[in-house]
């Protein structure tokens, strides 16, 4: 596969979470508004790229049969770096993100790519391929963000964008709302592509 | 035998590497860092226990030593006249420590006002002693009075059900109160 698939990969055709379905609980739970969908995405990005990069660095060192703790030291190392950076930096997406900062180690995207993919192939397309599944997620999260911010919320990144008299679907920004949007985004995704497919 | 000893170094290596990145990060964040909560967190926090001050809160703190400890003094001037003091003080709450902030009018040995900077406790239960109805009945209140909750005895109107909760914000109160005459002397002498 040419390098720029393996960037462009990520976002469409093995977009998380909606095709490459893994990564749902952040998903979920950060995508109250648009700003900390995308201030998580950002932060996934940095993780997955640099974990990609040493794990790929290192693939031919690190032993098979210490593989998955040898990823979990290095992918934990960039999140705290990434919660470090983001207190230093930009305090208030790291009020609102909280506590799924540190929960970015467990999210199954990042350790599923290294070990899908990064383990078994070079640094640079290892970087393409953290670079694009990470924007896609970015696009993905931002995108759910901003429906349930808009309709449970009648803002956009905090500005009002609704008409005056809209009564906002508070369910949208709760449990109930997020996995109905989940649910619909994925419904129609599937159904674009099969029916490209056909 | 060769794979034990090159997974035992591998992953020794790593995390080394990764101990030693870390730390040295959170080092050199680390100023950064405290900067940004006391903006973010305290910040607005003081400004409500020194309502009325006219100067910046921020910038006009100190830091000081009362019996081996460091205390961060936030000083509240009317007209650059030091008005009032505020300092954090810790005890323990239901689900872990909490920090409260407790602000003292200098000369009428009243408090300002109580806000709690951190807790620990349960949503929708402890968590309400953070919130105005507890907080407010603080303010204007002679430093004398008995501050435990009216439950042992005291003056100060805990939350029902909350009753650990509101016996660590009283607690923490009693602790800053106790501190009060070593810091006055403090600031009297500078």
């Amino acid at each position: 596969m040419s390098l720029l698939r393996e960037f462009t990969k990520g976002l469409w055709k093995d977009i998380p979470p909606f095709r490459l379905v893994l990564g749902l609980c952040p998903t979920l739970a950060v995508t109250k508004g648009a700003e900390t969908g995308l201030g998580m995405g950002l932060a996934v990005i940095f993780v997955l790229t640099c974990s990609n990069v040493l794990v790929s660095s290192l693939r031919k060192i690190i032993p098979r049969q210490v593989r998955i703790a040898s990823f979990i030291v290095i992918i934990a190392s960039f999140v705290v770096m990434v919660e470090l950076l983001s207190q230093a930096f930009f305090y208030t997406i790291y009020q609102s993100l909280g506590i799924f900062i540190p929960l970015i180690v467990v999210n199954c995207i990042i350790l599923g790519r290294a070990e899908a993919f990064a383990s078994r192939n070079g640094i640079v397309a290892s970087a393409l391929d953290g670079l694009g599944i990470g924007i896609g997620y970015t696009i993905s999260l931002t995108v759910l963000g901003s429906i349930r911010e808009i309709l449970g919320k009648g803002t956009l990144f905090g500005a009002d964008v609704m008409w005056s008299s809209f009564r906002p679907f508070a369910f949208m920004v709760e449990a109930p709302g997020a996995f109905i949007s989940l649910g619909i985004l994925l419904a129609i995704m599937n159904s674009i592509s099969s029916s490209s497919r056909s | 035998m060769r794979e034990i000893i090159q997974m035992i170094v591998v992953l020794s290596v790593i995390s080394t590497v990764c101990g030693l990145a870390l730390s040295g990060i959170r080092n050199m964040t680390a100023e950064r860092i405290e900067n940004q909560v006391l903006m973010n967190v305290q910040g607005p926090k003081v400004k409500l226990v020194l309502e009325g001050a006219d100067n910046d809160l921020i910038t006009d703190r100190k830091k000081i030593k009362i019996k081996g400890k460091d205390i961060l003094l936030f000083i509240g001037k009317k007209e650059d006249k030091p008005w009032a003091i505020a300092y954090e003080t810790i005890s323990g709450g239901f689900g872990g420590d909490m920090k409260v902030m407790v602000g003292y009018d200098l000369k009428k040995n009243k408090l300002t006002g109580v806000q709690i900077i951190e807790n620990k406790e349960t949503p929708g239960v402890g968590s309400r002693v953070t919130e105005d109805p507890f907080t407010k009945q603080f303010k204007g209140l002679d430093i004398n009075i008995n501050f435990a909750i009216q439950k042992d005895g005291g003056k100060i109107d805990g939350i029902t059900g909350a009753t650990y909760s509101s016996r660590g914000v009283s607690e923490a109160i009693q602790k800053s109160i106790a501190l009060l005459p070593e810091i006055k002397k403090l600031i009297q002498k500078q």
